[in-house]
């Protein structure tokens, strides 16, 4: 029938070996792609891939950058892991964090001239459940209407951004800040304590949280009885039914994580680096945590891998701009690659390459 | 006043077809059960190829050609991930579509703010002339009507046609299409393909007609009001048509309520197509058998042919 003499043929069981060669041959790829592109924009390769993927661990500034942008990744993307191996598509986690965000301004805006020692870890609560309040819409609409999660979803991220313009250039607007669309500075009390205080670096206790969160996801999904009937749900929907777990609860349990993890990256970032709430939140942390999550093969602790390796790519390329000249678009080229040859390379756990039996070609 | 109103009148049917145009290429995916969310990457390098050909070249039509032609080939990538890897069309769709952003910022780099001239607005005898629906309706560029057509086309095409009968068999259940003897995987392909087509042509508009410049992030969310309009339009091209004009429309908001002294807040009008997008899936899709009607049942799901 056709000349290519290869066909795929399904495994009859997973193979667990290409669960660990495929983000190896993801990687691969992706630097060879990397390679050819920069090569033919006239950049020195060499330079470029060394300044992207070695030179942010040369110095303590780069180790504290990648922590930084590591963080909201991987906090997302456990959250996000969990729904999607229940195969609930919540792809509005750009929009949770922009309101878990909100939420959490509310207290440090409030309160700025009386701040309060508790004001952090208020301002964490008050964002995981803007988070999930976002997400809420989400699951309310798909178990009570049946309308789908990924349309929802995508909608509810544009309405966050509008949102999030109309209060910065209204209601939460600073009145002394003159026309900019941002909020007042944080009080300190408002902010992530430094992890090292007094210097350039400004990795901060985030990262604490989003490991010891990892660390929780990781019982939830191996070791509790709720993390199992998310997962047998997402495999095995007929399974499911039949041993009662309910496709109602998978739904809300999977929308409602995802919306407080969503929405704990989105204080990260407001009480750490930015310090305020302003127009543009996240270079698209949201969606990168999907990439994130797929690469680190949705287990808690392949995305925290993962999650360096995309913090490493963010800093490395904001750095090989600098140093090696490269385009400043480089990295989301790179971000869309690794995703492309991921799925690709992901063919190879379920699937095989091979001759097709009993044909032979001249 | 009367000025104003005629203005954003007219605007929205340019404003309009970006939407339109893009929509209706995700149309017929979706009713071929595909769901391709990478519309707005594929809109982004459609604009961005369309004008850094129309800007060298100085044909608006090559640039349509061209930027048409590159999200066809973007495509393809999607089409082998989900008919032939058989990978998740989400994660594919949000793959592709982070590529081509990132391609269109890319390739068009050194284009960065240059600018164009428009396509000219047509003057049609006697109509042009006419009061308010003259300079509302008959004083467009051509690819409006020729948008306009297109959707009476894709209409009839899909409730007329043998072929629109097989896309829509293939969208339904594509297992009883392959009893039927139709082919699945090369209807989607194809499916797949206009649809990109589509989203090309509506980038190539947006950066080389409507607002003739090329700028990075120029498509700022347009490909996912498109994806919000088949679902607006329950899947049915007129409503499709109706709803891009309304979208349109919203997306002047920011003029309208400048001209108009209108106190409301912006942002109000920019999120109005997302949030009715919402309540109309949210109602239709309550009726189990109403969504039936309309929704392709496959959506979102692969088809493994057995041997």
């Amino acid at each position: 029938m056709s000349v290519w003499p290869f066909e795929i043929v399904a495994r009859t069981e997973r193979s667990s070996r290409m669960l660990f060669v495929v983000p190896v041959l993801t990687v691969v790829l992706t630097v060879i792609c990397a390679t050819i592109m920069f090569t033919v924009t006239g950049n020195d390769a060499g330079t470029a891939l060394y300044s992207i993927f070695v030179e942010p661990f040369l110095d303590a500034y780069g180790i504290s950058e990648v922590l930084i942008k590591a963080s909201p990744l991987i906090i997302i993307a456990q959250g996000l892991a969990i729904g999607f191996r229940a195969r609930v598509w919540n792809i509005g986690a750009e929009g949770q964090l922009t309101i878990g965000a909100i939420f959490a301004s509310l207290i440090p805006i409030y309160w700025v001239d009386q701040p309060f020692s508790l004001m952090l870890p208020s301002m964490i609560v008050a964002a995981g459940l803007g988070g999930v309040a976002w997400a809420a819409i989400a699951a309310l609409l798909r178990t009570r209407f049946n309308a789908s999660e990924i349309i929802v979803t995508l909608m509810l991220n544009q309405i966050a951004a509008q949102v999030l313009l109309y209060v910065i250039n209204g209601p939460l607007k600073d009145p002394r800040g003159f026309s900019f669309p941002q909020s007042v500075s944080f009080p300190p009390e408002a902010l992530y304590p430094l992890i090292v205080e007094g210097g350039l670096l400004r990795v901060n206790y985030s990262i604490i949280l989003t490991l010891a969160l990892s660390a929780v996801a990781w019982v939830f999904v191996a070791h509790s009885f709720s993390g199992y009937r998310l997962h047998v749900g997402g495999v095995a929907p007929a399974a499911a039914r039949y041993a009662g777990f309910s496709a109602n609860r998978a739904v809300w349990l999977s929308l409602l994580i995802g919306g407080a993890c969503a929405g704990l990256a989105g204080v990260g970032e407001i009480a750490g680096p930015i310090g305020r709430l302003q127009p543009i939140l996240s270079p698209g942390y949201g969606f990168a945590a999907i990439i994130v999550a797929f690469l680190g093969a949705l287990t808690p602790i392949g995305i925290v891998l993962a999650g360096f390796f995309m913090a490493v790519i963010y800093v490395g390329t904001d750095g090989a701009v600098l140093s090696a000249g490269i385009p400043s678009s480089a990295p989301m080229v790179l971000q869309g690659l690794i995703l492309v040859f991921y799925l690709m390379a992901y063919t190879l756990v379920n699937y095989q390459l091979r001759r097709k039996p009993g044909r032979m070609r001249a | 006043m009367t000025n104003t109103l005629i203005f954003i009148l007219a605007g929205a049917f340019s404003t309009a077809t970006p939407l339109l145009l893009a929509a209706m290429g995700e149309l017929v995916a979706e009713k071929s059960g595909v769901i391709n969310l990478s519309i707005e990457g594929m809109m982004a390098l459609g604009a961005a190829i369309a004008f850094m050909i129309a800007y060298q070249s100085g044909s608006h039509a090559l640039g349509f050609l061209g930027g048409g032609l590159a999200s066809v080939a973007l495509s393809l990538i999607f089409s082998t991930l989900v008919l032939v890897l058989n990978a998740n069309q989400v994660a594919s769709g949000l793959a592709v579509g982070i590529l081509g952003l990132g391609l269109s910022a890319f390739l068009a780099r050194s284009f960065e703010s240059l600018t164009i001239i428009s396509l000219e607005k047509l003057d049609i005898p006697i109509l042009t002339a006419l009061p308010l629906i003259g300079p509302v309706a008959f004083h467009q560029d051509v690819v409006v009507y020729l948008g306009l057509g297109l959707a009476v086309a894709l209409a009839s095409f899909m409730s007329k046609t043998r072929g629109g009968l097989i896309l829509r068999v293939v969208g339904e259940d594509p297992h009883i299409a392959h009893s039927l003897g139709f082919k699945v995987l090369r209807t989607r392909f194809l499916a797949i393909s206009f649809g990109a087509a589509m989203a090309g042509l509506a980038g190539a508009y947006a950066s080389t007609v409507l607002t003739p410049l090329w700028s990075d992030g120029m498509i700022i969310g347009r490909g996912w009001i498109a994806l919000a309009l088949v679902v607006f339009g329950t899947w049915r091209v007129f409503r499709i048509l109706l709803g891009a004009y309304m979208f349109g429309l919203a997306l002047l908001a920011d003029l309208a309520v400048q001209s108009l002294g209108i106190r409301i807040p912006s942002q109000l009008l920019t999120s109005a197509p997302y949030v009715m997008t919402i309540i109309v899936l949210t109602v239709v899709s309550k009726d189990a058998l109403r969504i039936k009607l309309n929704a392709p049942i496959s959506l979102g799901e692969n088809y493994k042919p057995s041997k």
